[in-house]
């Protein structure tokens, strides 16, 4: 039986690892990757078997719960953001090592064209630099049918699996063909080769011999895998690889028929067979993918003669921001104009002048506007205050009408630059930082601070959740000052204020107050996001 | 069949409720379907679009090319101006007139109007009215959706099933004044076309 349901990629995903007998989701928020952690949460199949889908502090406490699970033999996901691999780098390369044991997929979800990140990193790279083979669906029903495939594939040869997503499958719903129920999940049980979950030299020396040595495996792997494709053409003047969704684009470009011989790669280490018989039947070749030219890259030393390879190194693709079905049919005619079928670009369109950009913005009624607006007023006397943001809503406050902060770098170093700043001789040096944000990798950041006493403001605008992923359930609520306080801050330089615009001018005088002492000081400014307000006020009804 | 839109707004404003309608039409239809949103920090008050597509034929792409939408619909006029190279050359725009204005730089209303009625094509009054009039302010989306739907081959009755299905959980009030809102949309619709 099928049953057949509209999903975005994110959810198709999710529930093809709840049918697949999926133990526990690890994740934290972060766009495009979030609605993943929320489909289980609110799955039935999920609820009922109670499948661990609780937030996680980061992404690399996720990836450690997941691999615990992984190595009692049950089946695990964790979902992030691809700036959080960076956070979960560490466990990740090294959960190549230790292999897994229970199928483990990590899913990373790319966002190129930025759409809400600071950087266009494409995540293949960290499959290809831990060794372990990875998966990119390039529609919904793949992320679907990939999760149980993932899932096996890790169990098979012993390794995670990197699920490669991008913003425009994550966020886009098709229509899905799905099983009506669940597979059992694993019992639990423990990894045959015990040994190599302890990474001493001694034991890694030999893992990694062992994992080059399946490295060949891997390959075979991708070369048999019913996501990867070669199809021979009839125009044999250039031969196109088109990975994940840029597929979709290719596809377009042709209506569904290209006359050109095209690898389909949605499995990786790249399929080696299936390339180098394209290469041979092609005069040239082109490389469509969305993200960093990788596939580029690395087929540069698969062959032997010397044909052309185009793609974005070559300046055929754009090489910056997401492909769309005109730049991959761009790019197909810069090589082949009049290729058989090939869709043709009309005359663009302009869009009128009188168009303004309409910029994201804090909302009316959200807290961080009034701290903002407190914290101009209390630095307007020094000749150059600097204040160091954070991710989160509150990078909003670059923009106008606030122009507050002078950086925003990576989750947790607001607290870290200002102390590095004021390490330099900086005052004021201001931090401010989200709640959610401070306990994912703030508090590391504040012990530091703490320990030296570093003359700088943290200002902790806690909206009691996630706000700009969407609202979900923030790690330290409830307990902002206490973990200050336990981290070692002195009780008198830890305040709380609401932040409010009745209490206006008592935040102004806080604030001047403690960019005075000559130590470190918190300020927790407390207000519920006005976006779970609402909500909440909702359901009370 | 084939409709490709481009759904248009600011953040908050609801155009995924349409999206969510035609979505679960057009799966009931058994048509084919693709609509990419966008989620995260653009919702907060900037512009927001969705490329919805449905077909009787199986789709390709996520995104709609250049000159490939067959609609813009929009909730606010200056929106549905910034998808223009989206739109075919025989595309329409349907479109709320009543301008959202959250930026200190927006254009006289009299322009983007003017420059809207450049393009022939076009449908578009004051949803918020129409709403007030039949259901409340709330419903200018589903006087938006009952707009576009002489666009859209799906027939009203499906859609309005849809609407019934989607909103049931919040009780029939609200799917009485959901539906009266897109119906009168439709007939003012109509009238323009």
């Amino acid at each position: 039986m099928k049953n057949k349901q509209l999903l975005l990629g994110d959810e198709a995903l999710a529930l093809g690892a709840i049918y697949a007998g999926l133990s526990g989701a690890y994740a934290y928020p972060g766009t495009p990757s979030t609605e993943i952690m929320e489909y289980v949460q609110k799955n039935p199949v999920s609820k009922e078997r109670k499948i661990h889908s609780h937030w996680s502090s980061n992404e690399k406490t996720a990836m450690e719960e997941a691999l615990g699970m992984s190595f009692c033999g049950k089946r695990a996901i964790t979902s992030m953001k691809h700036v959080g691999l960076n956070v979960a780098a560490d466990p990740f390369v090294n959960s190549g090592m230790t292999g897994a044991n229970g199928g483990l997929l990590v899913i990373a979800a790319d966002d190129p064209s930025m759409h809400s990140s600071q950087n266009e990193q494409d995540s293949r790279f960290y499959a290809d630099f831990a060794m372990i083979p990875a998966l990119e669906p390039s529609n919904q029903q793949e992320a679907y049918d990939m999760a149980k495939y993932g899932f096996e594939l890790s169990e098979k040869f012993e390794v995670p699996v990197l699920t490669r997503l991008v913003t425009r499958l994550s966020h886009s719903r098709a229509v899905v063909e799905t099983e009506t129920e669940a597979i059992p999940e694993n019992e639990l049980h423990y990894p045959a080769q015990a040994r190599q979950w302890v990474l001493m030299p001694a034991v890694s020396k030999k893992r990694n011999r062992a994992l080059i040595a399946q490295q060949e495996d891997f390959v075979k792997a991708s070369e048999s895998s019913p996501f990867n494709s070669y199809k021979p053409g009839t125009d044999n003047r250039i031969g196109i690889i088109a990975s994940g969704i840029a597929y979709n684009y290719l596809m377009e470009a042709f209506g569904g028929n290209c006359p050109c011989p095209v690898v389909k790669v949605s499995q990786y280490p790249l399929p080696k067979g299936l390339i180098k018989q394209l290469y041979n039947d092609s005069e040239a070749v082109l490389v469509l993918e969305e993200g960093q030219p990788f596939i580029e890259n690395k087929i540069t030393g698969f062959f032997d003669t010397e044909k052309k390879i185009y793609g974005k190194y070559t300046g055929n693709v754009v090489r910056d921001g997401e492909l769309d079905p005109d730049s991959v049919a761009a790019a197909i005619a810069s090589l082949v104009p009049d290729a058989a079928g090939l869709r043709k670009n009309e005359e663009e369109k302009d869009v009128p002048s009188i168009v303004a950009p309409r910029p994201p913005m804090l909302c009316q009624g959200c807290g961080h506007r009034d701290v903002y607006g407190a914290l101009n007023e209390a630095l307007e006397s020094y000749e150059s205050p600097k204040v160091f943001g954070d991710i989160g809503c509150y990078t909003l406050g670059f923009l106008k009408p606030f122009n507050a902060i002078d950086t925003c770098v990576d989750m947790g170093a607001s607290i870290t630059m200002a102390k590095g700043a004021a390490d330099a001789g900086q005052h004021p040096a201001v931090a401010i930082i989200g709640d959610s944000t401070f306990t994912h990798s703030g508090m590391t950041g504040l012990l530091d601070a703490i320990n030296e006493d570093s003359p700088i403001l943290v200002i902790i605008s806690d909206n009691l959740t996630t706000g700009m992923t969407g609202g979900q359930d923030s790690q330290g609520t409830g307990k902002i000052e206490e973990i200050c306080l336990g981290l070692g801050a002195h009780p008198d330089h830890v305040r709380t204020i609401d932040s409010l615009p009745k209490n206006h001018d008592e935040m102004v005088r806080l604030f001047k107050n403690e960019i005075e002492h000559k130590g470190l000081s918190v300020v927790v400014s407390r207000r519920e996001c006005i976006q779970t307000a609402r909500r909440h006020a909702t359901q009370k009804k | 069949m084939k409709t490709d839109i481009v759904l248009a707004g600011v953040g908050g404003q609801g155009i995924l409720t349409i999206a969510t309608i035609l979505g679960a039409a057009a799966l009931k239809e058994n048509l084919y379907l693709k609509q990419a949103e966008v989620h995260g920090m653009s919702q907060r008050g900037g512009d927001v679009q969705s490329n919805l597509r449905i077909s009787s034929e199986p789709i390709h792409s996520d995104l709609i090319p250049k000159n490939g939408a067959d609609l813009i619909v929009s909730l606010e006029p200056m929106e549905a101006l910034r998808y223009l190279p989206f739109l075919s050359k025989d595309g329409w725009i349907v479109t709320n007139s009543v301008p959202f204005v959250n930026i200190d730089n927006y254009p006289q209303q009299e322009e983007v109007e003017a420059a809207l009625s450049l393009h022939g094509r076009l449908v578009m009054f004051d949803m918020e009215q129409v709403a007030k009039e039949v259901a409340t302010q709330r419903s200018s989306n589903l006087v938006l959706l009952g707009a576009a739907s002489p666009f859209i081959d799906i027939q009203p009755e499906k859609i309005i099933e849809a609407i019934t299905n989607v909103f049931a959980s919040k009780g029939e009030k609200v799917v009485s004044a959901n539906i009266a809102a897109f119906q009168a949309g439709r007939v003012r619709a109509t009238e323009q076309m």
